[in-house]
């Protein structure tokens, strides 16, 4: 039987094939619908969101130990924020099979930096592999969990961006039952810093072994070999020179980490040149170079920057030209992503526009803050970042400085700068976008939103007394469509002599439970309506002009959020009486 | 059932053409197809720019469509068509266009700057152009949300798929309470699309 699934679905499909029975990760695309999905089809294997992914990896790292099938999932930076835990557990290997998924995101699509995780790998010691379409994410992460158990190993799969988001045919199987595996505690193992020297060289062992199997394991062939082009790849680059250059001689690795010296010297024997066709840095091409092959030709060709695509591989080996947009002949505005109608992130923003800070934003859709029309964030750079970044620029003399996060991001990294901030004598003024949800990802829950990842009731983490534990006196709730609040309280504790916090609250419009409420719409009176635009610079999507220049709401996109009535001086918008349809 | 058939769609979030092209993309494969589709999720409830290629046919490598190769450019707004129309097959590609237009919210000046001569500008390019007043057919059926499965109807007669295939699709993927108006939707597309072939 084959489905129609995305290469994130087929992961959670084969890991709910290879008996998973606990799954862990933190949103972040392009990874979110693994653990979304595993949720939705498969509880079984016991998905959960964590509050960040070194959390959601220790949890997955003690489940293994104690014996389970665990899948974790994070994005590309999320894999840095698990570094600590990731760089240690080859030192113990693992016990039930440990995969952990890192989606890198070549083009930066949806992140801040480009990064090819597969050098996180190389250091700390870890087995990758590299499925190139969506029936091999299912078929690699079944391998990659008898694998793991084989060698004890903790084994990463790395998918990007183009593979993790397409969708293919998928054949798919039953799921296998696998018993649990029996947990013997072992502090020579499992106590790490006490024995590290005992343990070191079992990391080269495991290593040396699974490079051993790399050089015969069928994730690695050989294709046309007897063609005079050859050409070494992996992942979905693969797809491209299947599609590019359909007779090459083709050495496609599917485990790219580590990789087989006795192969790659092989196929590299049998012709004059070879190209290494790899999204990303140079992590194969390298690694060829160091054995002494030297009869290849890569990155300078092919480039490091952004996304492969079988267009740049015609052009980059001179096969033909590809049409680009008409930019040169007619302006083809751009189109980037704006905050939703009714988000409560739009009030805050104005009034720190208004105000005149320097913002030291955060990671969520919040970043779009920096966009007209606000242009009203300043710096961002990681999750949690925000509040160590307006402690420093206030060290540094700037004495108007706004930290702003979301309540996700705010549990995800955002607590321990906060203690240290109020620990060291800082007059950190922060702001809490409190929306229940991790927004920017598709409004997955969060421990501060009352349900897990089942969409089930969970306690619910009070930000408020979190906030005054860390000593942090002036605490205050504001309801985010509120506008004249938000300014009043964000002004009030600017002007707080010491550490303040001001939580704005409303929930995220991406909700179900916010699209899913009856309400009724706004509209405009034309009768009462002076043209004087107070509306429009509320800067609503759903708002926009007749030909008469009156201003007019979609009411099938309003959210009833109430900002463009409070801003209306003749008071000329008002509830609807009953929902209609939306005027031409 | 050899023929490689390369699609784009192109669309404002909000609009709905990720999931025509993934109706597309069911009935391909319903019809016996290899299909794969590709799309860039994030952005998609946000107003922002969003592209899906699907591509069906023997056998399916990549799944992204390369520029200049698509057989139907299939966009839900005026501007999307002008930004993916150099996607378009040079000589037989066909643009498939909504007859619509949407600002773009977070651009300063977007109202005065937006491209009101996309048509023309892309029949001056001699490119094959299907305009479709899509927007104001799904208001006219009373649902202004299904001018995209009006705009797939439309689709649904310029490439090889069989007619049930896009009925079982439609049917698989749709709620119920929404499927009558949504097999509305596409029927007038597919009549629409005739109309306009027969007046040239």
């Amino acid at each position: 039987m084959s489905e129609l699934l995305l290469g994130n679905q087929a992961i959670a499909r084969g890991a709910w094939e290879a008996g998973v029975t606990f799954a862990s990760g933190y949103p972040g695309t392009p990874s979110t619908e693994i653990i979304e999905t595993l949720a939705a089809r498969y509880p079984e294997t016991n998905p959960r969101w964590s509050a960040n992914e070194k959390v959601a990896f220790e949890e997955g790292m003690g489940a293994a130990i104690g014996g389970l099938r665990v899948l974790v999932t994070m994005k590309h930076v999320g894999l840095n924020v698990a570094a600590d835990a990731f760089m240690v557990f080859p030192y113990a290997g693992t016990n039930g099979g440990f995969v952990v998924i890192s989606a890198d995101d070549p083009g930066m699509h949806s992140s801040q930096n480009e990064q090819d995780n597969r050098y996180l790998a190389r250091m700390g010691k870890v087995s990758v592999l590299e499925p190139s379409e969506a029936q091999e994410c299912r078929d690699f992460v079944i391998e990659a969990f008898k694998l793991s158990e084989q060698f004890n190993a903790p084994i990463m799969l790395r998918t990007t961006t183009r593979l993790a988001h397409h969708k293919g045919l998928v054949e798919v199987g039953q799921r296998e039952e696998v018993p649990q595996r029996e947990f013997i505690p072992d502090p020579k193992r499992f106590s790490v810093p006490i024995y590290r020297h005992l343990r070191r060289p079992i990391v080269e062992q495991t290593i040396e072994a699974l490079r051993d199997y790399a050089e015969t394991s069928p994730l690695n062939r050989i294709e046309n070999s007897d063609n005079s082009i050859g050409v070494v790849t992996s992942g979905i680059s693969y797809q491209y020179v299947k599609e590019v250059l359909p007779e090459a001689g083709v050495l496609r690795l599917g485990m790219s980490n580590p990789l087989p010296p006795k192969l790659l010297k092989d196929f590299c024997s049998r012709y004059e040149t070879v190209y290494v066709i790899e999204e990303g840095e140079p992590f194969i091409e390298e690694y060829m170079r160091s054995i002494g092959i030297s009869n290849l030709i890569g990155k300078e060709l092919f480039g490091v920057i952004g996304e492969y695509s079988p267009g740049r591989l015609r052009e980059a080996l001179e096969i033909s030209k590809v049409p680009t947009p008409f930019t040169e002949e007619i302006t083809i505005l751009p189109r980037p992503p704006m905050m939703c109608v009714g988000c409560g992130h739009r009030t805050v923003f104005a009034t720190l526009r208004q105000l005149k800070t320097i913002v030291a934003g955060d990671i969520g859709c919040y970043t779009m803050g920096a966009l007209p029309p606000y242009e009203a964030e300043h710096t961002t750079f990681a999750m949690g970042a925000s509040i160590g970044t307006a402690v420093g620029l206030e060290r540094a003399g700037q004495d108007r400085v706004i930290a702003i996060i979301g309540d996700a991001t705010f549990i995800h990294a955002g607590i321990p700068p906060l203690i240290d901030a109020v620990y060291n004598g800082s007059k950190l003024t922060l702001v809490i976008l409190d929306n229940s949800a991790t927004g920017m990802t598709g409004a997955q829950p969060h421990p501060a939103a009352g349900k897990n990842a089942l969409g089930e009731d969970a306690p619910k983490l009070d930000l408020v007394k979190l906030v005054e534990a860390t000593g942090v006196e002036m605490v205050e709730v504001v309801d985010t469509w509120q506008r004249k609040d938000v300014r009043r309280v964000i002004s009030k504790a600017l002007a707080h002599d010491g550490p303040a916090v001001v939580i704005a609250q409303g929930p995220c419009q991406q909700l179900p439970d916010m699209k899913r409420r009856d309400f009724l719409p706004f509209v405009v009176e034309e009768e009462l309506c002076t043209q004087c635009d107070a509306c429009f610079k509320v800067w609503c999507p759903a708002i926009t002009r007749t030909e008469h220049g009156f201003p007019i709401i979609n009411t099938a996109e309003c959210t009833a959020c109430t900002v463009c009535a409070q801003v209306c001086p003749p008071e000329a918008i008002r509830l609807a009486e009953k929902p209609f349809a939306v005027k031409l | 059932m050899d023929k490689l058939h390369n699609l784009m769609f192109a669309g404002v979030g909000g609009q709905g053409s990720l999931l025509i092209a993934e109706l597309t993309s069911m009935a391909a494969a319903d019809a016996g197809y290899d299909v794969k589709q590709t799309e860039v999720h994030g952005v998609s409830q946000r107003g922002g720019s969003v592209e899906t290629h699907v591509r069906f046919g023997k056998k399916i490598y990549s799944p992204i469509v390369t520029p200049g190769e698509a057989d139907v450019v299939l966009a839900l707004e005026l501007l999307e068509a002008l930004r993916f129309a150099h996607y378009a097959y040079p000589g037989k590609g066909i643009i498939l266009v909504n007859d619509h237009e949407i600002i773009p919210g977070s651009v300063s000046g977007a109202e005065d700057m937006y491209p009101h001569n996309a048509k023309a500008f892309l029949r001056d390019k001699k490119m094959n152009v299907i305009t479709l007043k899509a927007t104001q057919k799904a208001h006219e059926l009373g649902d202004g949300r299904i001018a995209n499965v009006v705009m797939l109807g439309a689709l649904s007669t310029l490439i090889d798929i069989p007619s049930q295939s896009w009925q079982k699709a439609l049917k698989l993927r749709l709620p119920t309470r929404y499927l009558d108006g949504n097999l509305k939707a596409f029927a007038a597309g597919e009549q629409m699309v005739r109309k306009e072939n027969a007046a040239v």
